[in-house]
């Protein structure tokens, strides 16, 4: 009988894990909605911060809102041009068997996981080499290389996944490697490689260390590439770091802002790329 | 028909091409925060630095000891609580869950993985920081080792960000070690099930036997993402450089003397070289993490492909 009373128990151990893992999904949601919904108005992403807004006067987060899509979209675009061909030629038809393909995935992981402040300290430094100040530029190229890994590696996940019958059978209709990759292989991924990007991008927008020191902070909207930005993650944290309750209760509807866009992708990219897939075989 | 094969050979080039970019950053990170931090390793020796407790830049003093042991509770401490929660998760996952149970919690872990750092952070601050706060002087007089408070808790504190830390691992460690667990050939569960073994049996001494190489990849995984936090850390941990003693004082991560620092001591120029030193050892323990786990979680995937 006694190993049926150890595995009940564990078994109530193991669902008691399970609960307190996704209960926290669902209280760190509660809590940012529960504080930031009240704060969340109209005028707070309509508006740029009027004088006097950090000491709780009117005011919004657009400069923020605004500048963490130019961030996010400018380095997603970026980072897409590079890390869809390095990932195609992770292919076995290219280099994926060689030792070097087995180095550059070692080093792309690495990458992967560095400390995004270590991003950060590394793009400030380079930018002063080129004489560059903290810009939208800057922020854009650091968030770019904080990208590359993850769309790099999540790719070569799902193109790994195509069948090589598929291949095979467009190599013997007499199609070179670059027809097969993009007539083929490609059509095939697409589901896959969206999801990549999707989640490059929410990686982006979320990241507040690796752009404290290459986008800078401004409470105006950018005019060019080389102008100081605003992000909506260091928004939240500098109005959180402030004294003031009303400003602060600011910062509570920024994450909540900042979630709900994340959350937003992350759901409709379940659903678009499950829509994708109806034409892929397998 | 030659312009086709042009066409190929010259894709196939600029592929390459763009795969090596993308790995030779990492090597350039590397060589330029080393050659940065250079001209604080010329001033002091390693040793000095790693384990000197005083840290006073104007004075020239670069103790980054109890910024190491910061990193390092808060780290382990985010661990003890994560690794059991997450195990015990993926094995229920992996082997008792229903089909239907897996495939909505899964993305709901997905889910937890998305949440950008700073909203963790503020999460921290709204519903982990009082709560600690609250619990703080109850426990704290109980005089339980590493327990105590020292006159009166804030409630940011290393238990802040170790359970702040925990929840943003929990989808590294599920997911990874869920993998694995159902990477488990059927037949071996088949072969100890028929021999009379329970569920629980054949998890205890044939599942996990296996997987075990592929959970401990998962765990390291975890623990460099956590080592590696900035910004969730930075707000609940309280950023007061001393060496904690209890989980509820305040405790000052490397990342987050980053983070706090840079960029605008640049006037002082060791000042500038010894965060860059901070930020090279972080990628180092880094590197050297992520290997050992890629080459556990490669060894595995080649014994399951060919064995």
């Amino acid at each position: 009988m006694d190993k049926l009373i150890e595995e009940r128990i564990f078994k109530i151990l193991m669902v008691v894990s399970l609960g307190i893992v996704v209960g926290s999904l669902f209280m760190v949601i509660a809590v940012i909605i529960w504080n930031g919904a009240p704060s969340l108005s109209i005028s707070m992403i309509t508006q740029t911060p009027k004088g006097g807004y950090y000491l709780g006067k009117e005011g919004g987060i657009l400069n923020a809102i605004m500048g963490s899509l130019y961030l996010a979209f400018g380095s997603v675009i970026l980072a897409f041009i590079i890390s869809l061909p390095a990932a195609l030629s992770l292919q076995k038809d290219y280099i994926g068997k060689t030792r070097l393909a087995y180095y550059i995935r070692l080093s792309l992981d690495v990458l992967w996981g560095t400390p995004s402040i270590v991003y950060g300290a590394f793009g400030f430094i380079v930018m002063l080499y080129f004489g560059m100040r903290a810009s939208l530029l800057g922020g854009i190229i650091v968030l770019t290389i904080l990208q590359l890994p993850i769309m790099i590696r999540s790719m070569e996940e799902v193109i790994k996944l195509v069948p090589y019958e598929l291949k095979e059978a467009s190599y013997t209709l007499g199609a070179t490697r670059f027809e097969t990759t993009f007539g083929v292989v490609m059509r095939q991924a697409l589901p896959g490689i969206f999801t990549a990007v999707i989640l490059a991008f929410g990686r982006g927008i979320g990241d507040a260390a690796s752009v404290l020191f290459t986008a800078g902070y401004t409470d105006s909207l950018p005019r060019s590439l080389l102008d100081p930005v605003a992000s909506l993650p260091l928004a939240v944290f500098f109005q959180l770091g402030t004294p003031f309750p009303e400003v602060q209760r600011r910062a509570y509807a920024s994450a909540l802002i900042l979630l709900l866009i994340v959350l937003t992708l992350s759901i409709v990219s379940r659903y678009l790329s499950r829509k994708f897939t109806k034409n892929i075989i397998r | 028909m030659n312009i086709r094969k042009l066409k190929d050979a010259f894709a196939g080039r600029l592929m390459l091409a763009a795969a090596l970019f993308s790995s030779l950053i990492v090597l350039l990170m590397a060589i330029i925060l080393y050659l940065r931090s250079r001209p604080i390793l010329e001033v002091k020796t390693l040793n000095d630095l790693l384990l000197g407790s005083i840290w006073m830049p104007f004075q020239g003093k670069f103790g980054f000891y109890p910024f190491i042991m910061g990193t390092l509770y808060v780290t382990l401490l985010a661990m003890v609580i994560a690794v059991p929660l997450s195990i015990l998760s993926s094995i229920y996952l992996a082997e008792y869950a229903h089909e239907n149970v897996r495939t909505k919690v899964l993305p709901v872990i997905d889910l937890l993985a998305g949440i950008p750092p700073v909203v963790y952070g503020v999460w921290g601050v709204l519903a982990v920081v009082p709560a600690i706060s609250y619990i703080a002087p109850v426990i704290g007089n109980l005089g339980i080792p590493f327990l105590t408070v020292k006159g009166y808790s804030t409630g940011y504190s290393l238990l802040a960000g170790g359970i702040v830390l925990a929840i943003m691992v929990f989808p590294i460690i599920i997911s990874i070690s869920e993998q694995v667990l159902r990477a488990v050939p059927f037949d071996i569960k088949e072969a100890s099930l028929s021999l009379g073994a329970t569920r629980w049996q054949t998890i205890k001494h044939a599942v996990i036997r296996i997987a075990y190489p592929g959970i401990a990849a998962a765990i390291i995984l975890g623990f460099s993402r956590a080592i590696g936090e900035t910004m969730a850390v930075l707000m609940v941990v309280g950023n007061v450089p001393n060496i904690p003693s209890s989980v509820f004082d305040s405790a000052y991560p490397l990342t987050a003397l980053i983070a706090n620092n840079y960029g605008e001591m640049m006037s002082i120029p060791l000042y500038d070289s010894a965060l860059l030193l901070a930020a090279l050892i972080l990628m180092l323990v880094i590197l050297f993490f992520t290997v050992a786990a890629r080459l556990i979680l490669i060894r595995i995937e080649r014994s399951m492909a060919y064995g």
